[in-house]
């Protein structure tokens, strides 16, 4: 059971907590770039700042050298139009995918031009992205001089682009012939996190694991005004942090749970950990910083802890060229995202209709299975091995199968499509809400920068690693001419009490309770049925929870601490949410937002950003038009003259 | 066994066992402890034995306590009962669990 139980009954009494517990006790730290959030962005800033020979911070809730969505791993390094094999000439390939309404044309143009530069930099890091052991030879899309390996993702079809004519076969000007677009290669990215920390080290970057960043400082503690720092706290010390700096990257992760927390496998509630809790986000809000897309989420497919986790077989088993089966053999007509169906995966929603009568016809028999053996064998071992044995969360997926005796040369993996149900319209995820940036990734907030999840409509981990790169390069400009920081020590004292508040109860609601109250609420009143009745009700129930139950948190001890601390920021988050929503008075299909009372779908007049931030506890909103950035090839090379490509270590 | 002193203690979170630690083989190096990002783990207060899951239900099961032990053989994946996949054997259509 664990082991605490187990030392409970052998002892008698629980083991005392084994590190030093120091609330109250104050580190000052200076610096030139602070860098908030050590995952992939954070990481690339760090690097890019250092590079430049500053004086860097890094601060990471978790510990940095498997910290973040990306923390364990990475498959694919997408959208890298740079790369020696595309067929499509960058610039065209931005412009495609910031089509996409709401997408993010300025990450999406640096990401595309820079990403490839990024990729070969990790390289020199010890990250591993070619086939130099020769372990794929033979392999559709490996290529034999460079040794790289494409993947078949985005190869003539885009499976993200349903919801418009985009997803349809294109030709593109710099391919006129059609060629496979080549803009996607698999890396070895469980080598990534441990070479990224361990070059933020060489370089004399400031590691600070464990602490969570708590709130931004603004020059004489004024809302709005320049961000000079930030305040944090040590979860398993408690102890307080305060750190100054010339210029600040909030490279932070967006918001997981906010729909959703099951109290059991509450790490589970989403392709998240729990930790993911829009820090970042809820402390620029604070500070005055413009917010966007806030009012858009979509239904939680995945990874609820009700369902099986993906990757372990849930709707697709496992993807990537494997054929699915019916329970018989008979081959279902899903896109596997393989060579044969071009890099589609969702199908058509006429197709997922079709195999479901025909389910309950009895022409498909359930289960259905990936079928690995009839893969051609080094196809089998890319995707088994290569693809999720170096994403994400998946390598312990992999091994874990094979320990039990899955051998994916004989046996079919199962999917658990229609026996595991669909997501209640409730479960939801936020998606791609984040802060409002310019050229330079700097956010409305003189002094801060931002990068990665952090950025409204962010991609995938190359666009984190690439923005992350680039807006520490910019910060770091910035900072070499930006004066000291004014720091304003009433609004240090005010964090120090809100932070500790929690711990210096001894009875009260646990983080829990809160976050699970914070979820329903946002079930009940910002999911499928908006109105502005039920989105105010909401509003109202997220007020009554930050005036009755915040005050009641009750934290034993500094990790809980963070929880609560976290929970708060859900709650803020949320709020926005709520405000966002009800400022948008239109429905629109590309933000999944459907406004009962205003059901026109993305009228002309609202195809815009709709932009918050807080004012005197007022909230502002102003609109941006969808193509604010304006013409990405002129804007990026206006800005970036002096961009020298790869960095030479 | 009848005269046995229980403990009250409150119900044990669900799942409770993400990973099952082997004292055999586990020096207590506490590496596991470190890398989780979550802070599943806290030390065992005797060095050298295996740490102690403390906050089981935070687990969101990505695996780089087991995938960076230094150890092998130290600490194992424990998938929740629920959450254990299915396979089937192509030549025979005989059903697996993990």
């Amino acid at each position: 059971m664990g082991g605490w139980y187990e030392y409970l009954r052998e002892r008698g009494e629980p083991p005392t907590w084994p590190y030093p517990v120091r609330y109250g006790y104050e580190q000052e730290v200076d610096c030139d770039v602070l860098v908030v959030g050590g995952g992939i962005a954070g990481c690339w800033a760090a690097i890019s700042a250092a590079r430049e020979g500053l004086r860097v911070v890094l601060v990471e809730k978790g510990n940095t050298v498997r910290s973040g969505a990306g923390g364990p791993g990475c498959d694919h390094w997408c959208d890298v139009p740079a790369n020696p094999l595309s067929n499509v000439d960058p610039d065209e390939w931005a412009q495609h995918m910031a089509e996409r309404p709401y997408s993010n044309g300025i990450g999406i143009q640096i990401q595309c031009r820079e990403n490839y530069d990024t990729l070969l930099e990790l390289e020199q890091m010890g990250g591993k992205i070619r086939d130099t052991e020769d372990e794929y030879v033979g392999a559709e899309g490996r290529d034999e001089k460079t040794k790289f390996m494409l993947s078949p993702r985005f190869g003539r079809v885009h499976s993200y682009l349903e919801l418009d004519q985009a997803q349809m076969e294109r030709t593109f000007r710099s391919n006129p012939e059609k060629k496979r677009n080549n803009v996607v290669l698999r890396v070895w990215g469980t080598t990534f996190k441990p070479a990224l920390t361990r070059e933020c080290r060489r370089l004399g970057v400031h590691i600070y694991d464990r602490v969570m960043v708590t709130s931004l400082l603004t020059e004489d503690g004024l809302e709005g005004a320049r961000v000079v720092g930030a305040t944090g706290v040590n979860g398993r010390t408690g102890e307080f942090f305060v750190f100054k700096a010339k210029a600040t990257v909030l490279t932070t992760g967006g918001v997981g749970s906010m729909w959703f927390l099951s109290t059991e496998l509450g790490g589970y509630c989403n392709m998240h950990p729990r930790t993911l809790s829009g820090d970042g986000t809820a402390a620029a809000w604070r500070a005055g910083a413009e917010l966007t897309m806030m009012e858009s989420s979509r239904v939680l497919r995945i990874a609820t802890g009700y369902k099986h986790k993906w990757y372990s077989g849930a709707g697709d088993a496992s993807y990537e060229n494997v054929p699915i089966v019916d329970a018989q053999g008979r081959p279902v007509p899903y896109p596997i995202q393989g060579w044969l169906d071009f890099g589609a995966m969702v199908p058509r929603p006429e197709t997922e209709q079709t195999i479901r009568e025909k389910v309950l016809k009895g022409e498909f028999e359930l289960p259905f299975y990936g079928d690995f053996p009839a893969m051609k064998e080094v196809e089998r071992r890319i995707t088994w091995r290569l693809m999720l044995g170096e994403e994400s969360t998946t390598k312990i997926i992999v091994d874990t199968f094979e320990k039990a005796g899955f051998d994916p040369a004989r046996h079919l993996l199962q999917s658990y499509k229609f026996i595991e149900g669909g997501s209640l319209p409730q479960w939801r995820e936020p998606w791609g809400g984040g802060l409002i940036v310019d050229w330079d990734l700097k956010t409305s907030l003189e002094g801060l920068y931002a990068a990665g999840t952090q950025l409204f409509s962010p991609e995938d981990h190359s666009f984190a690693a690439a923005t992350g790169r680039y807006a520490g390069r910019k910060a770091a400009a910035y900072a070499r001419t930006a004066p000291d920081p004014r720091v304003s020590p009433e609004q240090l004292e005010r964090e120090k009490e809100r932070v500790y508040a929690p711990v210096r109860r001894r009875d009260g609601i646990d983080w829990k309770e809160l976050h699970a109250a914070i979820a329903r609420v946002m079930q009940y009143y910002v999911s499928e049925f908006k109105t502005e009745r039920l989105l105010k009700i909401g509003l109202m129930a997220l007020r009554k929870l930050e005036e009755e139950a915040v005050p009641r948190l009750c934290a034993p001890d500094p990790h809980k601490l963070i929880r609560c601390l976290e929970d708060v920021n859900l709650l803020t988050n949320a709020q926005v949410v709520i405000h966002a929503s009800i400022a948008r008075k239109a429905s629109s299909v590309h933000l999944d937002f459907y406004r009962i009372d205003y059901p026109e779908l993305d009228p002309p007049e609202w195809n815009e950003f709709l932009v918050l931030r807080c004012e005197e506890g007022k909230v502002k909103t102003r609109r941006l038009p969808l193509r604010f950035w304006g013409n990405m090839k002129e804007e990026y090379e206006a800005r970036n003259r002096d961009y020298k490509g790869v960095y030479k270590r | 066994m009848a005269d046995e002193k229980i403990m009250a203690i409150p119900n044990i979170p669900t799942p409770s066992t993400p990973v099952i630690f082997n004292p055999e083989v586990c020096n207590g190096c506490n590496h596991c402890v470190e890398v989780c990002q979550i802070d599943v783990f806290i030390p065992n207060p005797e060095k050298g034995k295996p740490p102690i899951i403390l906050h089981p239900d935070e687990c969101w099961y990505c695996g780089c306590c087991v995938n960076d032990c230094p150890r092998p053989g130290a600490v194992a994946f424990n998938w929740p009962l629920q959450q254990r996949g299915y396979w089937k054997d192509k030549a025979t259509g005989e059903v697996h669990q993990m």
